[in-house]
C-alpha cells in the first residue's frame, strides 16, 4: 500500500535563532513529545570546540503550536551536558529520541566519543527528566548499550517505542570500517537492528542482526529508524546512503527509506511505497535524512532534515489519510 | 600472615632471541598447567612507533614443570590478533587470562583502542583455542564485557575463574579520569561479574576492595585463589598521580573472603614487599597465585609495571 505525504516545507532555519551553548548551525534529527497544548521538537545542534576547531554536537528544542508552523520559544539553557573527560559522550550528543513514560521523559541519547585511528566511536545513553523534558539528569556517566561481540562499533541512534508493556529500540550498529582511500577517510557501515527491554534500562540485542535488507549494496549505511503504528501495521522510516563519497555527491547521500512490519520481527524493505522523495528544489533537493515520525491528534507527520546534514534545520510532511 | 620467600627473575624478553613483536615487556602472567611444563602467558610490546606509541600482544612462555627457572618454549606468535580498524582492541590485547574448561582453553583480555581527549580506552573480549591455548580465535570483533552506566571506561585486567559451576571474572573498571598537570591518569577499580555460561556476564555493579591509600586510588590484577577453605585475592594498587617510581608505584595488597563476593582488605597479612635492590626495588604488582604439586608461587612484575619482565616467589608453607 502506497503511502502519500504532504510535504509542508521547512518548519525551522537554526540560524535566525540564538540558542543555548552558542550553537548556530545545524538542527538535526528532530524528535518530539507531543504535550496537551504544542509540541516539543528536540534537536542536535553544533558548535566548534574552541581548542580542537571540532564540531561539538548539543542538545536544544524549540516548542511549536499544534499547527507545526508557529515557533512558540527556544530552550535557553543546556538540556543534557555533554559527558566528563574520557566518557561516551564527551564529544557531542546526536541524536536524541525521547519516551513519555508515566510522569517521566525518558531520552535515549547517542554519545560521540573521538577516537584516533578512525574519527569516532558512539554508543547510546539514558537521560531521565521529572520537569516535562526541560532538563535530565543522566542515568550514569556511561551508556546503557554500547558495542558487543557482534556489533563490534558504533552502536546508536536509538528509537524507543513501548508497546504491549515492552519496550522496543530501534538502533544502529556499526559493521566495520572501511580503510581511508586517497581521497576519502575512514568510512563506517551501519545497519538497523531491535532490541527489546522490561524496563527501558536493561537491553536484550538481538546481536548482530540487521533487520532491514540492503538496497544499494552490502556497505549501505542505514541509520536514524523511526516506528510509528498506524492501524494494526508497524511503519519504519530511516534514511540509507552510499559508504563513500556521500558528503557532497548528491546522488550518493541520504536518502529516505521505508519498511513495514506486523508483527515487530519481520520487516519488509518497502521504499517504492514510502510516498515521499527528494523535491526538485529547495532545503530537501539533495537529500533528505534523519526522518522522524509522530502521531498528534490521530494525524501523522514526519519531520526530517534536507540538504547538508541538516545545517540549515528541518522540515515537516503530513501523512493524507 | 603470608611469607613469599623471592626465587628471582623468570623471564625478561630482552635477554632473550624473541621475534619483533615481542622486543619487550613481559605483563601480568597467569598460568596453565600442562603435564611437563607449566604455560605462563604475558603481555609484551614491539618497539614503539615515531611517535613513541606502543602496542601490545600477549604471548607465553614454557617452563619446566620440575623447575620453574627454565624455560623450555617461547611462542613464535602472538596468540590473538589485533582487532580490525575502528574495533576495540586495535592497538593491543593485553592482558590475558586463560582458563582451562574441560577441552576447552578460553581467553579474556583486554582490548585497547585509541582516543583523543584520553591517551586510551579498553574492553574484555574473548577468543577460544582448538590448539591447546597456542592461539586463540576471537568469538566476534567486538567485546563481551564494555561499558555501562556505572563503569562507564576501562574494563580491563580480567582474571577468568570457575567455582562451583559458576563462571567469575574479576577485572577493573575505570572511575574518573584526573588531570595531573593536564596529562590523563585513569583511576579504576576491583569489580566482578558472574556467568552461567563464561558468555552472558552478570555486573555486580560495586567495588569489591576498600580504597587504603587515598581515594583515588588505582586498584589491578584481581587474582582469586581458593586455599585453606577460603578464597584469597592478590592484586595491586597504587597512588592515582607521579606512580611511575618509588615512592606512589604499585605495591600488592590483599583481601579474603567466605562467598567471592565480600571481600575483607587486610595488606599487613600479604607477606611481600619491594626489595632493597635489584629488579623489583621500585614497584611490584600484576601478582599471578597458583598452586603446583603442592606448593603454593606468585609470578608478579618488578620495576617498569613489566618493562623488565616477570619474577617469582614460593610461599613459606
Amino acid at each position: 500500500m502506497k503511502m502519500k505525504w504532504i510535504k509542508r516545507g521547512k518548519l525551522f532555519d537554526p540560524t535566525l535563532y540564538s540558542l543555548a551553548n552558542g550553537c548556530k548551525e545545524f538542527a538535526q534529527s528532530p524528535q518530539t513529545i507531543v504535550f496537551d497544548d504544542f509540541v516539543r521538537i528536540y534537536f542536535s545542534t553544533r558548535k566548534k570546540d574552541e581548542i580542537t576547531g571540532k564540531y561539538l554536537s548539543f542538545i536544544a528544542y524549540i516548542d511549536v503550536d499544534k499547527d507545526l508552523k508557529t515557533i512558540l520559544n527556544s530552550s535557553t539553557q543546556d538540556i543534557i551536558p555533554l559527558g566528563e573527560l574520557g566518557t561516551f559522550d564527551e564529544h557531542g550528543i546526536f541524536p536524541i529520541n525521547l519516551l513519555k513514560d508515566g510522569n517521566k521523559i525518558l531520552a535515549y541519547t547517542c554519545g560521540w566519543n573521538r577516537r584516533v585511528s578512525v574519527s569516532v566511536e558512539t554508543s547510546i545513553g539514558l537521560a531521565i527528566s521529572d520537569d516535562d523534558g526541560v532538563t535530565f539528569k543522566k542515568y550514569g556517566s556511561g551508556p546503557i548499550m554500547s558495542s558487543s561481540l557482534h556489533e563490534p562499533v558504533l552502536v546508536g541512534d536509538a528509537f524507543v517505542q513501548k508497546y504491549d508493556s515492552i519496550y522496543h529500540m530501534w538502533y544502529i550498529f556499526g559493521t566495520k570500517w572501511m580503510a581511508a582511500t586517497e581521497i576519502e577517510p575512514e568510512a563506517r557501515v551501519y545497519k538497523i537492528a531491535h532490541a527489546t527491554s522490561v524496563d527501558g534500562i536493561e537491553w536484550k540485542k538481538e546481536e548482530g542482526i540487521q533487520i532491514i535488507s540492503d538496497k544499494l549494496n552490502e556497505n549501505e549505511c542505514q541509520a536514524l529508524p523511526t516506528v510509528v503504528k498506524i492501524n494494526q501495521r508497524y511503519h519504519m522510516f530511516f534514511c540509507f546512503r552510499e559508504a563513500t563519497d556521500f558528503r557532497k555527491n548528491a546522488a550518493r547521500s541520504y536518502k529516505l527509506g521505508y519498511a513495514y512490519s506486523d508483527d515487530l520481527k519481520n520487516w519488509t524493505r518497502d521504499d517504492e511505497n514510502s510516498g515521499i522523495t527528494i523535491s526538485p528544489d529547495g532545503f530537501d533537493s539533495e537529500m533528505m535524512c534523519y526522518p522522524h515520525l509522530f502521531e498528534m491528534d490521530s494525524k501523522f507527520y514526519l519531520l526530517y532534515n534536507g540538504n547538508e546534514f541538516g545545517k540549515y534545520g528541518f522540515g515537516m510532511a503530513e501523512l493524507e489519510q | 600472615m603470608f611469607k613469599w620467600n623471592k626465587i628471582g627473575k623468570v623471564f625478561d624478553p630482552s635477554e632473550h632471541e624473541t621475534p619483533e613483536w615481542m622486543n619487550g615487556f613481559a605483563q601480568a602472567p597467569s598460568v596453565i598447567k600442562f603435564d611437563n611444563f607449566v604455560r605462563v602467558y604475558f603481555s609484551c610490546r614491539p618497539k614503539p612507533d615515531s611517535n613513541g606509541q606502543y602496542v601490545s600482544y600477549s604471548a607465553y612462555v614454557d617452563l619446566n614443570r620440575n623447575n620453574l627457572l627454565e624455560i623450555v618454549d617461547i611462542c613464535k606468535e602472538p596468540i590473538l590478533e589485533l582487532g580490525k580498524l575502528g574495533t576495540f582492541d586495535e592497538f593491543g590485547t593485553y592482558p590475558a587470562s586463560v582458563i582451562r574448561d574441560k577441552e576447552k582453553y578460553i581467553v579474556y583480555y583486554g582490548g585497547w583502542t585509541r582516543c583523543e581527549s584520553v591517551p586510551f580506552n579498553v574492553a574484555i573480549g574473548i577468543g577460544i583455542s582448538d590448539d591447546e591455548g597456542k592461539t586463540f580465535k576471537k568469538l566476534g570483533d567486538g567485546p563481551i564485557l564494555s561499558y555501562s552506566p556505572h563503569e562507564p571506561f576501562i574494563l580491563s585486567g580480567p582474571k577468568i575463574r570457575k567455582f562451583n559451576d559458576v563462571w567469575y571474572l574479576y577485572y577493573i573498571a575505570g572511575r574518573k579520569w584526573i588531570l595531573d598537570s593536564g596529562k590523563p591518569e585513569p583511576v579504576y577499580k576491583i569489580r566482578m561479574a558472574t556467568s552461567v555460561d563464561g558468555i552472558k556476564w552478570h555486573k555486580h555493579n560495586r567495588d569489591l576492595i576498600a580504597d587504603s591509600i587515598e581515594e583515588n586510588e588505582a586498584q589491578a590484577s584481581p587474582d582469586v585463589i581458593f586455599m585453606n577453605e577460603q578464597y584469597h585475592m592478590f592484586f595491586c594498587y597504587r597512588y592515582s598521580t607521579n606512580y611511575r617510581g618509588h615512592a606512589n608505584g604499585y605495591r600488592i595488597g590483599y583481601a579474603y573472603s567466605d562467598d567471592l563476593e565480600n571481600w575483607t582488605r587486610d595488606d599487613s597479612r600479604v607477606g611481600i614487599d619491594v626489595s632493597e635492590e635489584g629488579w623489583d626495588s621500585e614497584m611490584i604488582s600484576y601478582p599471578h597465585v597458583f598452586e603446583l604439586d603442592g606448593d603454593i608461587y606468585m609470578f608478579y612484575l618488578g620495576n617498569g609495571v613489566g618493562k623488565y619482565g616477570f619474577g617469582l616467589a614460593k610461599l613459606e608453607l
